[in-house]
């Protein structure tokens, strides 16, 4: 996750509000967009993540706030006159053209010659893996071949900003994780700035640089994936992105140290950082991800912090085996997750075992 | 035996029940016989010169192309801006203004040009003309066209609009370059529909006309002499004639469409 | 820009608006003026502007419209069985079609088939009506065509002027009406809800009874009420089959404007045909309502 972005922010957003009769789509967006940054939003439909991305696009005004891109002021900007480019949900191909003509769209006004036209609409195709198919009729194209000519067509125009909604829920799975991977080769070539709309938390951790996650009209989080993944500031972001296992917990300071005592697991010191929400002494919650758990098998040995329990529900994954295992004095069972290696054997329901933890992965979420 | 044999009969009968009149029409018409019926006396196609030199039917004629022509144009504008005003965001009483467009589809016919009559003549007291039987006849029109154009409308994907703008055009840019060429097609379908539709009706240019008669009204005046029926059943025939050709290029645009969209073809008009 | 940047509401309003203005001016404002006018009487050349119910009650005092004698049915019930019956007979023979088109024939031949029955639905209406009375004519073509074929010696004379040919011709005139409203209802029908009944033990006519005709109740009150409403204004129909002897509403109004001239009287039958129009209309909606409900 390298990029190198420079200082000053490409696109800002000071406390947007949308409302649409009486329903308060957006409720104070604020947010800085660097150039070169592949951005994502992430959240839930209906939180208003479409909304913020057509707003910067120019297909809905704000209702209050304020919005520039590259040091402009987007007021009063038609869509038509924004440095942005749209890559549509359905990807929007004009079916009465053919592929070129499709990516060829917004040149209509370019004053290049028609041959430069032509080059230029031959490259961006070159770009996306479609070479020779300028002249195919872009109805007769597949699910991902459209997403490509959508592609082509947005970039051709060299855009401050690629927006993009939703642009592999229409995929397949193989297709998706092909074009993730293709997106983010593209991001790299064209160092064109990215804003991906997803409802889907495993792409948004593949692809950005940084995430912002939305509920109800707010930014609940805006972090890069790693930071979001292992240090969420609230127990609905925990619960959104990935699986979070959330215990009662009691804080204290000792020594200038927290000190939280989790139910069933037992007492362990925590950094600063494991609190990115702040930490006040009292009943709190704590949150373990599966994989920083682990089971104890026959035959092995650690030094870590062990808690006994009992295997209370198994999902064999192939690579992987989820375990649900039930700790005496906790209502929830832990979800603990288990690379399948060489001599591992899969338990059995009922089988009593030992949790391995560390105090190194917890973070306390205190909203 | 084929499944559905019993109901493909049945459609076949059925369908012959649809065509037995028309396919009566060319036989009188070009029958050498002043009444109808049989057996056959021979081939002629006198009845047909008799047409080609009445000059009442000839004004009648172009009485009704003109009234159609300026309807279809009329009817299928508007139902353009209706069709595209369904595709669009909601407003307080859109639904309810829509279905009031759409009202004469379910209002029997003769209620329409009563009502119409009355306005013109006893509350305006304008005299009836070609452009009364136009505007009757554009208020029938309407929903016929909005019908056709829905379909052609609705088969766009929102976003079309929405990308061409994106792309750097213009709302005006985006209509003319995307939703026009992808709902041309319907508009073709509709202006012959609406065409056909003026060219056809009776009720409500009997009631409308002016001094010169429409083609039908000419026509339902020459049934009441019996020995004009020749002379109706070659007229038919011509009338039938243009009438299915317009369809069949009404239904190939309107098949052009649905391939250009890259859609599956439901069918129908309606 | 001007109106085109504004918002989408305001947008969709200023396109509804031509069309809708456009209606209120030739549809709304003439069903006003023909209330109004019902409500006047006519003296002379001149109308008589004084509010007054004198039409009405000449309507339903008068043994011709409504209540009818002994002898004969008032013109307005007379209307609506034969409008009634025309409806019955023109959706029972059209539903078979409408099915075998949905589900027997193949998918890339259905437009075809449509288009075959839409053709005769587009030639001239008024030549299509004549053509019936010439078939069914007392010198018609069927029965100089049995005649010649010797299969009978003298014309039958149950075929023309009488409310047979009114109900044969007008089923041929709306068909197509019922067709379609039919057949897009049955196209909606998810196949796979079918195969569900096959599987769950109901044979092929039990599946029919149980789940497509249910299903399809929309297309066929639809059907009902687009063949229904306009064969009751149909008036070139009865003019041309029933000859003098017996006229339906459409004629008493067409009559009563362009002969009789007594245009207030015209415009209060009007009103009660499309007041008994609605009425017949929503009972038969409501009597349907459990099975509309809960569908567009």
């Amino acid at each position: 996750m390298t990029y190198s972005p420079s200082a000053a922010p490409l696109i800002q957003l000071r406390d947007v509000h949308k409302h649409y009769g009486d329903y308060h789509a957006l409720r104070g967006i604020d947010l800085e967009i660097k150039k070169g940054e592949f951005f994502s939003l992430l959240g839930p439909s209906g939180c208003g993540k479409t909304t913020l991305l057509r707003t910067i696009a120019g297909f809905e005004a704000p209702s209050s706030g304020s919005l520039t891109i590259d040091g402009r002021d987007m007021a009063g900007v038609a869509a038509n006159h924004r440095p942005t480019n749209m890559v549509f949900q359905s990807y929007a191909i004009f079916p009465h053209l053919s592929v070129a003509e499709n990516v060829g769209f917004g040149l209509r006004r370019d004053p290049r010659s028609k041959a430069e036209k032509a080059r230029a609409v031959a490259e961006s195709l070159e770009m996306v893996g479609l070479g020779g198919y300028g002249a195919r009729a872009a109805h007769a194209l597949s699910g991902g071949q459209r997403q490509r000519v959508a592609l082509a067509r947005a970039l051709i125009l060299k855009p401050k900003v690629l927006l993009l909604d939703e642009p592999l829920s229409a995929l397949d799975k193989k297709m998706r994780e092909t074009m993730q991977v293709e997106l983010i080769k593209l991001q790299r070539n064209v160092g064109i700035t990215f804003i991906l709309v997803t409802h889907d938390q495993e792409e948004a951790l593949i692809m950005s640089d940084r995430i912002a996650v939305m509920f109800e009209g707010n930014i609940a989080q805006m972090a890069d994936p790693e930071t979001m993944y292992r240090r969420p500031n609230s127990r609905r972001v925990a619960e959104f992105i990935g699986k979070m296992n959330l215990l009662p917990a009691t804080a204290a300071m000792e020594r200038n140290r927290i000190v939280v005592d989790v139910a069933g697991l037992g007492r362990g010191a925590i950094e600063p950082d494991q609190a990115p929400s702040g930490v006040q002494p009292g009943a709190t919650t704590v949150g373990i991800r599966p994989e920083t758990l682990s089971i104890l098998f026959p035959g092995e040995t650690t030094d870590r912090r062990l808690a006994a329990g009992t295997v209370d529900e198994v999902v064999y994954f192939g690579d992987m085996t989820y375990y649900d295992v039930r700790i005496p004095g906790v209502e929830q069972p832990l979800t603990i997750s288990m690379k399948n290696l060489i001599g591992r054997p899969v338990l059995d329901v009922g089988a009593v075992t030992q949790v391995v933890w560390d105090e190194r992965s917890l973070v306390v979420l205190s909203r | 035996m084929k499944k559905g044999w019993g109901l493909r009969a049945y459609a076949v009968i059925y369908l012959a029940f649809l065509y037995a009149p028309i396919l009566l029409l060319p036989l009188f018409a070009f029958n050498d016989a002043a009444i109808i019926a049989f057996p056959l006396s021979g081939f002629s196609t006198r009845w047909f010169e008799q047409l080609w030199t009445t000059q009442a039917l000839h004004d009648a004629l172009q009485n009704s192309l003109i009234i159609a022509t300026v309807t279809a144009v009329l009817a299928t504008t508007l139902g353009v801006c209706a069709a595209r005003a369904g595709t669009l965001a909601n407003f307080p009483g859109k639904s309810g203004a829509l279905g009031f467009i759409m009202l004469p589809l379910v209002l029997p016919e003769i209620v329409i040009a009563v009502a119409l009559l009355i306005v013109v003549r006893q509350v305006f007291d304008l005299e009836l003309s070609n452009l009364t039987v136009i505007a009757a006849h554009t208020v029938i029109c309407i929903p016929f066209s909005i019908a056709i154009l829905n379909g052609a409308f609705q088969n766009l994907d929102p976003s079309f609009e929405e990308a061409a703008m994106d792309l750097g055009e213009t709302r005006w840019g985006a209509f003319r370059l995307v939703i026009l060429p992808l709902v041309f097609p319907g508009i073709v379908s509709s202006l012959l529909i609406c065409f056909i539709i003026s060219l056809d009706d009776f009720v409500i240019a009997q009631f409308l006309t002016g001094a010169n008669p429409t083609m039908p009204v000419y026509i339902y005046g020459l049934t009441r002499f019996v020995d004009a029926l020749p002379l109706i059943m070659a007229l038919g025939t011509i009338l039938v004639t243009i009438s299915i050709t317009l369809l069949v290029i009404a239904e190939y645009f309107r098949r052009r469409g649905v391939a250009r969209a890259g859609l599956k073809d439901s069918g129908g008009f309606l | 820009m001007g109106i085109l940047d504004t918002s989408p509401r305001v947008r969709a309003a200023a396109l509804v608006a031509p069309p809708f203005l456009y209606a209120l001016a030739l549809l709304a404002f003439p069903l006003i003026a023909i209330i109004v006018i019902s409500f006047w009487t006519q003296s002379g050349l001149a109308l008589n502007r004084v509010f007054t119910l004198e039409n009405y009650r000449e309507i339903f005092s008068s043994p011709i419209y409504v209540w009818g004698n002994a002898n004969r049915w008032g013109v307005l019930p007379l209307s609506l069985f034969v409008s009634a019956t025309v409806t019955l007979v023109t959706v029972v023979l059209a539903y078979p079609i409408a099915y075998f088109v949905s589900f027997v024939v193949a998918p890339e031949r259905k437009a075809l088939w449509l288009f075959l029955i839409t053709i005769p639905f587009w030639t001239s209406y008024l030549i299509r009506v004549f053509l019936w009375k010439v078939i069914l004519g007392f010198n018609g073509v069927v029965n100089t065509g049995l005649q010649s074929l010797g299969v009978i010696e003298e014309p039958l004379s149950v075929l023309l002027y009488n409310l047979n040919s009114v109900i044969i011709t007008l089923s041929h005139a709306y068909a197509v009406f019922a067709i379609l409203p039919i057949y897009v209802a049955l196209e909606k029908i998810d196949r796979s809800l079918l195969e569900a009944s096959q599987d769950l033990g109901e044979s092929r006519f039990s599946t029919f009874l149980r789940v497509t005709l249910p299903l399809s109740v929309p297309g066929i009150v639809g059907a009902v009420l687009i063949v229904f409403i306009p064969t009751i204004g149909d008036y070139v129909t009865p003019e041309l089959m029933l000859g003098s002897g017996g006229r339906l509403m459409s004629n008493v109004i067409q009559t009563q404007f362009l002969q009789l001239n007594n245009w207030p009287l015209g415009a209060a039958l009007s009103i009660i045909t499309m007041l008994a129009v609605g009425i017949v209309s929503l009972v038969f909606i409501l009597l349907n309502r459990r099975w509309l409900r809960g569908r567009a």
